[in-house]
């Protein structure tokens, strides 16, 4: 299990092919992402790495913050994520991951934090129909209709759609085409829509639905070096060092 | 200038490169070749009509050709920057005074024409 990339949904655009087809894209900004903490079986019960990305500045951090950063001896950023990833696939502290972490043409998951709504009713929250024009309704129009039964079971049942909040939760999109990748700009174009407003946090993982594809840089696609084949010998190695160190 | 705005901006140069748009606007008369793909075999298809309106987006600009096919009007928007488009050439430049001429969908023959637009300025000297 490799890890993910942190970006930023920029918008969306569309991608021309040789054959002159367009197709939709998103456009993902990934800045900077670096390690910056470690989880080990041995001290967390688990592996995964904690990524950063986009620079904060030291006084809108607390003390507790700076003494993480510090004891990483990497730059404060301002989100950090955890990505869970096999042994194998742990990458020192202070590495920093490139756009070519994913090839084009791979499967991809974007997770993301839906737009907030606000307090809808229960046909832009869960699509029902509302009732009628005419016909005696009065008053009623887009209103729920019963929420159940009678004396028996003499409640609602839990789950029952109902009008409420609706956007702002996770969402993940499963098994987006990655359409283009610009290493120059830092930008990952995904087929299709992406979950959440513009500039908004989204994370990338490879998708969980589908077998890993060929040709992506295993642990990570690092800055440091061009080459994907490199990272692939030296992070390992790296990662061991970087454990005996703790 | 944003990312993707940025990022438009590059599509479009390369997309260009060795290609020309020429000047067209609503009311002129174009031929637009076409990349046909039949099975493998790929040819060119000149759809020749008025073009009726003119959307300007960037990348995502367009632009809508109308024709009369065996008596019946067919319309088709292509994308401008579209990899499928061989050549545009401008036929016949013509006179409106709107930018999207959707008025000519209700008519036919002789209420559907266009007058020509002439350039009626003095030739310089020497060219």
């Amino acid at each position: 299990m490799r890890t993910g990339l942190i970006a930023r949904k920029m918008g969306m655009s569309r991608v021309f092919t040789e054959d002159g087809a367009h197709i939709p894209v998103t456009v993902l900004k990934v800045d900077d992402n670096q390690v910056v903490a470690q989880r080990t079986t041995d001290k967390d019960g688990y592996t995964a790495i904690q990524v950063g990305t986009t620079d904060a500045k030291v006084k809108h951090l607390t003390k507790a913050q700076r003494g993480h950063f510090a004891k990483a001896g990497v730059a404060p950023r301002r989100k950090l994520v955890e990505f869970r990833v096999s042994d194998d696939a742990l990458l020192p502290v202070g590495a920093e991951l490139s756009v070519n972490h994913f090839v084009v043409g791979q499967k991809v998951d974007v997770t993301g934090t839906s737009k907030g709504l606000g307090f809808t009713g229960v046909m832009a929250r869960h699509n029902f129909g509302g009732m009628r024009a005419s016909h005696g309704v009065s008053v009623s129009h887009r209103a729920h209709g019963s929420t159940g039964n009678n004396q028996d079971p003499g409640r609602v049942f839990k789950g029952k759609k109902m009008a409420g909040h609706k956007g702002d939760k996770q969402i993940t999109t499963q098994s987006l085409e990655v359409a283009a990748i610009d290493a120059e700009n830092g930008l990952i174009l995904v087929r299709g829509c992406v979950p959440g407003s513009k500039e908004g946090y989204v994370l990338i993982n490879d998708a969980v639905k589908l077998k890993l594809h060929e040709g992506v840089p295993y642990p990570a696609g690092l800055v440091e070096s061009a080459d994907a084949a490199a990272p692939a010998a030296e992070a390992p190695a790296e990662a061991d060092a970087a454990e005996e160190g703790n | 200038m944003n990312v993707v705005e940025k990022f438009e901006h590059e599509q479009i140069a390369k997309l260009m490169e060795g290609k020309e748009i020429p000047v067209f606007a609503p009311g002129d008369t174009v031929r637009v070749a076409v990349r046909v793909v039949e099975g493998t075999r790929e040819r060119i298809q000149n759809y020749e009509g008025v073009c009726i309106a003119r959307k300007n987006r960037g990348l995502n600009s367009s632009f809508t050709v109308r024709k009369l096919s065996y008596g019946e009007g067919v319309e088709q928007v292509f994308p401008l920057y579209s990899q499928r488009i061989a050549s545009i050439t401008v036929v016949r430049r013509g006179d409106v005074r709107r930018a999207k001429l959707y008025y000519l969908r209700g008519r036919t023959g002789k209420a559907a024409r266009i007058a020509e637009k002439r350039d009626e300025r003095p030739k310089k000297a020497g060219k």
